[in-house]
């Protein structure tokens, strides 16, 4: 059936901020999406709030709106925009969400919108756990038994019925939010409870366990001609009881035979059929009883999703792209392969390779919080790995994640607790796997290991063997391997840096060795089918065989160096940067090369570069990538840390580094030298100092006075981060926290509190310098910059504060020897600006500052690194008025991870950001946590507890809160405070004052917005309790001052709803 | 890994007849095989593949790189032993993991006898045969010379013009389910056995396989299984509702024995053939086959059913095709009034028709089914004489289940009825 004609404009609705269960996934699928569609004809509206996604590029849809995904603002647009269909299943839970509202609420009759992909029903079917496990039973498919619960009482009577352990599902909440497993009556009805107040409908869906069974996905496609294909059967390492998300997963399915294939792949269908799935993608997941392989049904997604961009990398079948045109009337047979271009969509692809995924968490980054892994899910981000083998692929993902390792152990960093050592094995943890490897080294056998963790013996057995090699290598001397040996340890997925490990040789010593002895990369094609048919397509993974298929071509030659894993301080603002650095330099006539190992990315889709590799991006696999293709020049600044980190070292190999240049990386980074640069300059910075003992600590911050900004010195992105205000924190810090000791030198600089911060993105050719844009941060210095929220252009800077910052960057930029991206982070306090510091590289703000201000500074700054000037792109006056106002808020996960501080600091812990657009700054700021969910309340009762350096700024907050019609409640200092000012005050006890306490009306309902500022560190203190309770109990929580304020602007705003909708575009023809 | 008891893997050599040489581990007995080196490209299903007699004479390669993971088991056997001439592998797995698993591979292939290798880039191999051809090849672990196994794999004979049926099909007639095939026994699984058949169908065995006699079973049928070389008026004392003509090795041609049998079965019973059967159905009626050049061997390969415009993801396995356009003119009017050449089968598929062409002899043939990846023949019948065929394996085994409704279409023609596809899968 050929393009549907009856209709001409398609909305898409995107997923939002990125958040834990909902990544740049949906960037990738999206922007195919709107790609494919935009191809054949379709006029693309979109909307989403996330400015860091390439599908907002105003060249990716017709009109594109970056504004809160919430029924009200996509009414608004769709009134404006009038589209004649809604496509609904690209953009996550959120979009999908959205559309569901969108119906429910009579928009998409009230305007004639179709929804398209799928309809209201089949997502119901879907998505409704109660309708689902009905249409299972219709067609004969076991699900878990399972029951409804809407209080407590209904979960304890349904386990008195089938045992422990229980499985608890909310209803209709992304990524298993709020669920759990229940060993015990107190977490029951601990779970229960949360998971009703989470769920929408207040209800959860409490389940049989089938903890330890083996579960599997498979990837789904229907035409509406009926033909169903599965693109990829994906099976997890780790057993049933962890979020699939946090699990590791492997491609194709290893331990199935073709019958028991192929009754999932029947269910597969017959489950699409049932539901009524006419077009697209889905997702479904099954547990299989390793015992008699009796199969039941977990769930199903009616829309694309994390495991369809990775089974959409894993075999080179672009799922969302495809779903797109299934929605707009084709069927299967009439979408060729792109990567054959000889053969339909219509089949199945078949690999010769094995695929792994491996999920990365952050932990670290939220102490207290438990880090079980359970069916919630809890990472931020994820890495896939090809390679012939098992074992390889496994090897080589661990070596992805971006944590320090050399791979799975083996490395030299092993450090196990012998105490916990088998509960670290039993429990699911993000170290089991390394638990796992060292019980194999010890010598445990499989059969135990399997009982301790219900993993397949099969992997076991692969992991088994890779053990067996480290083991025949172990202690020897490395001029003693053998060819077989070092193509023996490659194979089985060992990395240069574990193989100098196990010989106690160097890194760069095996890798000279192995290529002495001739055991080079190979490079193999993903071509969909296992070499049956000629691939077009240039997408390549390495291994170790005989015959390499990549071949370097005479073009002049680029290779982009991509961001790695998500995680947090790394997102999709360095993907966003490499994709059009991409784009950039191939316009500029250069062959582009990507190297990325995130499979959500829209770097790593076969379509956005000439040549892509799917390697992690470890010294090792960069070099032989570049051994074999030569680029005329390695792009490094575009990635965020990943790559820069390489920089030294490829200079060192003999690379050539576009742009910026290793060595000005080093002195931006190089504290005291960089401070030199700053004094021959003049501009102003903290004072600092470093501290290799205690007493040197004492000493310096005497020197610099509090308070002080305190961090380790071998950490980056604000890791371990502390604002010290007396010596006894310092010291307990620096002792404790940090172990100061001349190895770990502990930092200090003076903390300049109360000072306005401001971030500037610039480009420098060498001979001139672009100024992106000027960002004003709402809240004040000391806040790591990914978590303040900030606005260009500045909403309260004066114009001569402006014009210094502006000269400082430039002047900075010369100095250093920019050649590309430069990030400046300024203090202004009392008039005067401090340089904090300088990052020659891309930085998280590029894309809001391009989406901001409508220039791309990724390409312009892509291209000044291909040798272009500035003075000659034309480019629009950096002073120029934009006549709007951009916000950017960071999207926390607290919600995620309980038990954790949601107070914010120098470290940052944010997954994403969302940008709010608008005439003026309090409308534009209110767009912005509109966007975020963080649904500002509009009326009851706002809870203010401040520091006594707050105290006085927080009157004129509650003066305009009381304007606005709230009650204020406040405990006995600020009350006094303000009634002091004349504001009526309810007065509340604080926690540790007794009961009832500020924490019980919070958890009654009574609160609606909070207010409260910390001083210092004080975990566990009434403001920690304040709120985690405000965090749990979804009450928006305000912990700086700078944010009231803007917040209660934002209210005034949202209440006398005078919000607009504006498109991208229309910014674009204002100019 | 494949350590043989003593610690070092056995080595293992395959060589093609132009001289390109692959070295590797053994992993099944020590031997030298020759035969013609063919790949698939199915992700599971190996003991299937293994045991399929279609084989006879090939060197299988499995492009999958893990093979053997969840060991052998009798219930998945496809035929009474093995009878492809070797196995090709990236890594087989010498652990096995699945409820079901019986036997590893290792000893499944001592057990039968199985010359094998892994260790080997196999894509390169498939790559290779790919661009150059299906080719002649020698594996062995006794000579690892590749210059003598060049000359060996140059000397073999080729698939063409040998009757490799003979060599795997029985010798005498059992009823499925009942007797089993010669000294075999009655398989482990014979699917559900229908307590009252309602047809009886004579089954030429070929090389059956077993998921099809299952299928035939499932389809209400009592099947007698019969030689190849059994007669028109033996199969007819069998007094049967209709004939099937099963899969088998080798070159169609070389065995005009079974298609001049089917010849004279043409109108007398309704009759469906898979695979070799679809090609002595085509050369019944007239028409030639001839070899492509590395064939489809895989469980992903999409067909189109010209009659219902459905896509069937099908599992086959063959070398040689039918060239329908040879059996007569088209007959526009019968072809949704199109006047392609018969043989362009794309512009069919674009058209969403299916041409018919007269036979001199059998009248009316249309083509049913077409492969979409090369657009070759996949399926054709007879309108006049109620018979009907397709090259693929709609009893998958291993692979996809789309296309079971052929077996229900051949009970409703022994019903009468030759309305072939009014029931779609999944109805």
């Amino acid at each position: 059936m050929p393009r549907r004609n009856d209709i001409s404009t398609i909305l898409i609705i995107g997923s939002g901020p990125i958040i834990i269960g909902q990544a740049c996934e949906f960037d990738y699928s999206g922007a195919q999406a709107c790609k494919v569609l935009r191809e054949d004809g379709y006029r693309v509206v979109l909307v989403n709030s996330n400015p860091a996604t390439i599908m907002t590029d105003p060249e990716y849809a017709d009109r594109t709106y970056v504004e809160p995904i919430t029924v009200e603002v996509v009414e608004r647009v769709i009134a404006i925009e009038r589209p004649d269909a809604l496509l609904p299943t690209l953009g996550g839970q959120t979009g999908l969400n959205c559309a569901v509202a969108l119906a429910e609420a009579g928009v998409l009759e009230k305007y004639g919108v179709e929804l398209i992909g799928a309809t209201l029903e089949v997502i119901k079917k879907g998505e409704d756990r109660k309708l689902f496990a009905q249409a299972m039973e219709r067609i004969g498919l076991e699900t878990p038994n399972s029951t409804y619960a809407y209080a407590v009482a209904d979960a304890e009577a349904f386990v008195a019925e089938v045992g422990w352990p229980v499985v608890i599902r909310p209803s209709f909440t992304l990524g298993g939010a709020g669920g759990g497993i229940a060993y015990n009556i107190d977490e029951l009805r601990q779970i229960t409870a949360s998971g009703i107040a989470l769920s929408p409908v207040g209800e959860v869906l409490v389940e049989e366990s089938v903890l330890g069974w083996k579960e599997y996905e498979m990837e789904v496609m229907r035409d509406r001609n009926d033909n169903c294909v599965i693109v990829c059967s994906i099976e997890n390492v780790d057993p049933m009881g962890i979020h699939t998300g946090d699990s590791i997963t492997v491609a194709p399915a290893m331990t199935l035979t073709d019958r028991e294939y192929q009754v999932l792949r029947d269910a597969s269908f017959a489950i699409m059929r049932e539901i009524g799935v006419e077009t697209g993608g889905s997702n479904v997941q099954f547990a299989v009883n390793p015992h008699d392989g009796r199969v039941v049904v977990i769930e199903m997604n009616p829309r694309v999703s994390r495991s369809s961009a990775l089974a959409s990398k894993a075999t080179g079948f672009p799922i969302a792209k495809i779903a797109a045109k299934l929605a707009t009337g084709y069927t299967l047979d009439e979408i060729p392969n792109d990567i054959t271009r000889v053969t339909p969509a219509a089949f199945e692809p078949s690999i010769d390779y094995t695929v792994v995924k491996v999920p990365r968490w952050a932990f670290e980054k939220f102490p207290g919080t438990d880090t079980t892994l359970t069916t919630r899910m809890k990472s931020v981000g994820e890495v896939m790995a090809m390679g012939r083998t098992f074992a390889e692929a496994f090897g080589k993902a661990w070596r992805s994640l971006e944590n320090g390792r050399g791979g799975l152990g083996a490395d030299g960093r092993d450090t196990f607790d012998e105490t916990h050592f088998d509960e670290r094995l039993a429990i699911p943890n993000e170290h089991r796997m390394f638990y796992l490897m060292e019980a194999l080294r010890r010598g445990r056998s499989t059969e135990e290991l399997h009982d301790i963790t219900a993993i397949d013996p099969w992997f076991l057995a692969q992991l088994q063997a890779v053990v067996k090699v480290e083991g025949s290598i172990r202690g020897r001397d490395l001029s003693s391997l053998t060819k077989a040996e070092l193509l023996e340890c490659k194979r089985r997925g060992l990395s240069d840096a574990q193989i100098a490990h196990l010989t106690g040789a160097l890194e760069s010593e095996a890798r000279a060795r192995r290529l002495d002895l001739g055991v080079t990369a190979t490079f193999k094609a993903v071509d969909t089918c296992g070499g049956e048919f000629a691939a077009n397509t240039p997408y390549y993974y390495k291994t170790y065989e005989d015959e390499n298929e990549a071949e370097r071509s005479d073009r002049k030659k680029v290779m982009i160096l991509g961001a790695g894993p998500n995680r947090i301080g790394q997102g999709i603002e360095f993907d966003y940067c490499c994709v059009h650095a991409a784009y950039a330099l191939a316009e500029a006539g250069y062959e582009t090369i990507m190297v990325n190992c995130n499979p959500e990315t829209v770097s790593t889709d076969y379509d956005t570069s000439d040549k892509l590799y799917f390697e992690p991006l470890t010294f090792e696999d960069v070099m032989d990538i570049v051994d074999l293709e030569q680029p005329d020049g390695v792009l490094v600044t575009f990635g965020g840390q990943t790559p820069l980190k390489l920089a030294r070292a490829l200079e060192d190999a003999g690379v050539p580094i576009l742009g910026t240049s290793p060595e000005t990386i080093d002195l931006a980074e190089d504290r005291k030298r960089f401070a030199e640069v700053l004094d021959r300059l003049g501009i102003a910075y903290p004072a600092a100092g470093t501290a290799r003992t205690l007493d040197e600590a004492i000493e310096v911050a005497s020197r610099i006075g509090y308070p002080l900004l305190v961090r380790p010195s071998y950490v980056l992105g604000g890791r371990g981060m502390v604002i010290a205000y007396d010596e006894a924190y310092l010291l307990r810090y620096a002792q404790q926290a940090a172990e100061v000791s001349p190895d770990h030198p502990v930092l200090l600089d003076r903390f300049l509190e109360g000072a306005i911060e401001v971030d500037v993105d610039a480009v420098c050719d060498g001979e001139s310098v672009y100024i992106g844009g000027v960002m004003e941060h709402i809240e004040e210095a000391g806040i790591h910059s990914g978590d303040s929220a900030c606005c260009i252009p500045p909403f309260s800077l004066g114009e001569e504060t402006i014009a210094t910052v502006r000269a400082h960057a430039r002047a900075l930029a010369l100095e250093l020897g920019v050649r590309g991206l430069m990030n400046v982070q300024f203090a202004v306090k009392d008039e005067r600006v401090y340089v904090l510091e300088v990052n020659p590289r891309a930085s998280r703000t590029v894309p809001f500052v391009s989406k901001a201000t409508g220039v791309s500074l990724a390409k312009v700054a892509a291209r000044v690194m291909a040798g272009e000037k500035l003075a000659d792109m034309g480019l629009p006056s950096e002073e120029r008025e934009l006549g709007r106002y951009c916000v950017k808020e960071a999207v926390m996960p607290f919600g995620r991870f309980p038990g954790a501080d949601s107070v914010l600091g120098p470290e940052m812990r944010s997954t994403g950001e969302v940008m709010g657009v608008a005439g003026d700054f309090p409308s534009a700021y209110a767009k912005s946590q509109l966007a975020i969910d963080y649904s500002l309340p509009t009326s009851g009762t706002a809870f203010i507890s401040v520091c006594d350096r707050d105290k006085r700024g927080v009157v004129p907050v509650a003066r305009y809160l009381q304007g606005l019609g709230f009650r204020i409640m406040s405990t006995r200092g600020t009350a006094r405070l303000l009634k002091a000012s004349g504001i009526p005050v309810d007065e509340v006890r604080k926690v540790h004052e007794g009961r009832p306490n500020i924490v019980d009306s919070i958890v009654n309902g009574e609160v609606q917005l909070v207010i409260n500022t910390p001083f210092g560190r004080e975990t566990r203190s009434d403001g920690y309790h304040i709120r985690t309770a405000a965090v749990q109990h979804g009450v928006s929580n305000i912990t700086t001052l700078a944010a009231a304020l803007a917040s209660v602007q934002a209210i005034e705003v949202i209440k006398h709803g005078s919000l607009d909708a504006r498109a991208l575009q229309d910014f674009e023809r204002s100019e | 890994m494949t350590d043989t008891p003593g610690g070092v893997p056995e080595r293992a050599l395959l060589v093609f007849e132009d001289g390109t040489a692959f070295e590797g581990r053994s992993c099944g007995v020590r031997g030298e095989r020759w035969g013609e080196i063919v790949f698939n490209t199915s992700l599971g299903g190996y003991q299937e593949v293994m045991t399929d007699p279609s084989y006879a004479g090939q060197i299988v390669t499995f492009t999958a790189p893990h093979i053997g993971n969840y060991g052998t088991n009798a219930a998945d056997m496809e035929s009474r032993g093995v009878f492809a001439a070797g196995f090709v592998m990236r890594e087989m797995s010498e652990t096995v993991s699945n409820w079901r698993s019986e036997e590893s591979l290792r000893a499944f292939f001592e057990r039968h006898h199985v010359v094998a290798i892994d260790g080997v880039d196999t894509r390169r191999l498939t790559r290779h045969v790919r661009e150059r051809g299906a080719m002649r090849a020698v594996l062995s672990t006794l000579d690892l010379d590749p210059a003598s196994l060049a000359a060996k794999a140059a000397a073999a004979p080729g698939l063409v013009g040998r009757d490799l049926v003979s060599e795997v099909a029985v010798s005498a007639p059992y009823v499925w389910g009942v007797d089993g095939p010669c000294e075999g026994g009655v398989p482990v699984d014979t699917g559900v056995l229908p307590m009252r058949p309602r047809h009886r169908v004579v089954a030429f065995d070929s090389g059956i396989k077993f998921n099809i006699l299952r299928n035939l079973a499932e389809a209400g049928c009592e099947v007698i299984v019969v030689p190849p070389t059994t007669s028109v008026e033996e199969a007819l004392a069998h007094e049967p509702d209709g004939v099937f003509f099963a899969n088998g090795p080798g070159d169609p041609a070389a065995v005009p024995y079974l298609y001049e049998t089917l010849r004279g079965l043409l109108g007398v019973r309704p009759v469906f053939g898979i695979c070799l059967g679809h090609q002595m159905l085509s050369l019944a009626l007239g028409c030639s086959t001839y070899k492509l050049k590395y064939g489809h061997r895989g469980g992903n390969q999409p067909v189109m059913n010209l009659l219902t415009g459905k896509v069937e993801v099908t599992s086959q396995n063959h070398g040689f095709c039918v060239d329908y356009a040879s059996i007569g003119p088209l007959v526009p009017e019968a072809s949704g009034g199109h006047g392609f050449d018969p043989g362009d089968c794309a512009a069919w598929v674009r058209a969403g028709a299916a041409p018919v062409v007269r036979s001199e002899l059998f009248g009316l043939v249309q083509l049913t089914h077409v492969n979409l990846n090369d657009m070759t023949v996949e399926g054709l019948r007879t309108l006049e004489l109620s018979a009907f065929s397709v090259q693929y394996h709609p009893e998958a085994a291993p692979g996809p289940h789309d296309a079971r409704y052929l077996f229900e279409a051949f009970a409703r023609l022994m019903d009468g009825d030759d309305d072939l596809y009014a029931i779609k899968d999944g109805e």
